[in-house]
């Protein structure tokens, strides 16, 4: 990727989180969800259907290993173990590798259930920009999914993209979105929807003057352009928000936001948690449902 | 008399010299940043391959990526037109032309008599292009030429679910950590743009008497995989890197007149 391989620009914090809110899970039930990506892992733990605890991975070239990393760090210093946990979910492109998940379920799924907890019932519209896909959800109030759209075939809209541009600009990841405004006029999207095209056409830019700044703004821009082609062929209805990585780059969401003319609902929680979230809710549901003495 | 045909390629620039329809001189060189000059250099190349000088040129026409560029280039043609000009200058029954670019490819369907009947582009997706091998060559570590002789070598089918080159560096990536062979990864590689093309060609309809030209057309191990992915033999002819340039050099002939 980068041929400077000392720094790597497109690697973005790792992180795990406990709720500083509730002191002991004990008691309470223990319901977890586990995404496993083509690029970051994450684990969402509940208690009593509260976040209890959360952390995000990249995930290795070793998907069951992801799985048990992502989990074990979430625990971390939550006194949990694994044979604490009453149920739960795998979600994820890498899904069928969660060793420990006792039902699977399709991230599509997870997703609009993770992103009903954190923007709430009146979200319809939801887009989740992944490491290596972008999906245009529609759903209801209650976070079940009414028609969806995706694509995963192209790198563009996709983390992995913007990953690209990170190692081409040598800008952290983290700082690429709030670079992107330091200019003076708003340039033309780069004309490569291509990421590999996309990066040439850069290059090209950079070498003729423009500036870093000048070049995230085009890319951030053409990003923009393409998922709400995606968004609009799947229909757009307020509320609109965003999960994923990208949505905590708001060089792409301020100009996703000004393109639809519509503000993305906007969140405290971390966006990247939304598929784990659903899938720990989802768990939830299902010993609510059935009851945990039938499950086992 | 004498005609220049100059292809300005994202990555290479190609000059064909024509004399009364006869190829006198070729050369070639990187496009670097100024696709102006890497004309005007690989043009000194290509009269000195043919042992004149620039006064004895009565036209010259530009075909590729920069063609607009060139400034000494008295008209420009398509790349559609110019790999069809030059496919027929050879081999006069060829049906199909493939031309395979760095980061472009495209399918022309030819009649009998020598007409464009139709064609498809592919210039929206990195992975039907050149840029395709040479990006997968450095992420396994080997030059960009051995790439064709290494695929050939291959044991086992690896199946690659990636049709995208961003994507497949990640999963090549994850291939070496498993282990698994170069020769089987490369042998994959060629398979996922083989399926790519093959989807482009598929779009003109496929019919006996292909012919594949443009720089990847020297990878041995695209050719087979590209033949195995249509069913039907494929012919390159001499100097494939060199037909749409030739093919502008016919254009500045038949204008000049």
């Amino acid at each position: 990727m980068s041929e400077n391989t000392k720094e790597e620009y497109w690697r973005w914090k790792e992180y795990n989180w406990k709720n500083p809110e509730i002191s002991d899970w004990k008691g309470g039930l223990v319901t977890v969800g586990v995404d496993v990506g083509s690029t970051s892992s994450q684990a969402v733990i509940l208690t009593d259907g509260e976040l209890y605890a959360f952390s995000s991975m990249r995930t290795g070239s070793d998907s069951p290993g992801s799985a048990v990393n992502v989990i074990n760090w979430a625990m971390e210093g939550t006194g949990l173990k694994m044979e604490d946990i009453d149920y739960a979910v795998g979600t994820g492109y890498g899904r069928v590798n969660v060793p420990f998940a006792d039902k699977t379920v399709t991230e599509i799924t997870c997703h609009a259930r993770g992103a009903n907890y954190i923007y709430g019932p009146s979200l319809r519209t939801l887009l989740d920009m992944g490491g290596q896909d972008c999906k245009a959800i529609h759903c209801d109030d209650k976070g079940r999914v009414i028609s969806f759209l995706m694509n995963d075939k192209c790198a563009a809209g996709t983390g992995r993209g913007m990953e690209v541009f990170a190692d081409l600009l040598a800008v952290p990841i983290e700082d690429i979105g709030e670079m992107s405004f330091n200019i003076s006029e708003e340039p033309e999207p780069v004309s490569s929807t291509c990421v590999v095209f996309a990066k040439t056409e850069a290059i090209g830019l950079l070498r003729s003057g423009w500036s870093k700044e000048k070049v995230a703004a085009a890319y951030c821009s053409a990003m923009a352009v393409r998922v709400v082609k995606l968004l609009e062929r799947n229909g757009i209805e307020k509320d609109f928000a965003i999960t994923g990585g990208i949505a905590k780059n708001t060089g792409v969401v301020r100009r996703i936001e000004k393109l639809l003319g519509i503000e993305a609902l906007k969140t405290k929680y971390d966006t990247q948690i939304a598929g784990a979230l659903g899938g720990a809710l989802i768990a939830k549901t299902i010993v609510d449902k059935k009851g945990l003495k039938a499950l086992r | 008399m004498i005609t220049v045909g100059i292809d300005s390629g994202n990555r290479n620039t190609k000059a064909v010299i024509l004399r009364d329809g006869e190829v006198i001189g070729r050369a070639i060189t990187l496009t670097g940043f100024d696709a102006n000059k890497s004309a005007e250099n690989v043009y000194e190349k290509a009269l000195a391959d043919g042992r004149i000088s620039s006064d004895e040129v009565a036209s010259a026409a530009a075909t590729g990526a920069g063609r607009k560029m060139i400034k000494f280039a008295d008209d420009t043609i398509t790349e559609i037109s110019s790999s069809a000009k030059g496919i027929l200058f050879v081999h006069p029954g060829i049906k199909i032309v493939i031309d395979l670019g760095s980061e472009s490819s495209r399918a022309v369907k030819l009649s009998a008599d020598g007409k464009i009947i139709s064609y498809s582009i592919n210039d929206k997706c990195a992975a039907g292009a050149g840029v395709f091998i040479e990006t997968m060559a450095r992420t396994l570590q080997v030059m960009p030429e051995e790439m064709g002789q290494l695929s050939l070598k291959h044991t086992e089918d690896v199946p690659m679910n990636s049709q995208c080159v961003v994507f497949a560096e990640s999963e090549v990536v994850s291939l070496i950590h498993q282990k698994t062979a170069k020769e089987d990864i490369a042998y994959a590689i060629h398979k996922g743009i083989a399926g790519r093309i093959g989807s482009m060609v598929r779009q003109v309809g496929i019919v006996d008497g292909i012919a594949l030209t443009g720089g990847p057309s020297l990878n041995t191990g695209l050719v087979q995989t590209l033949q195995n992915e249509i069913g039907k033999e494929i012919i390159v002819p001499e100097y494939s890197e060199y037909i749409s340039a030739l093919g502008a050099a016919i254009y500045a002939s038949e204008t000049a007149q």
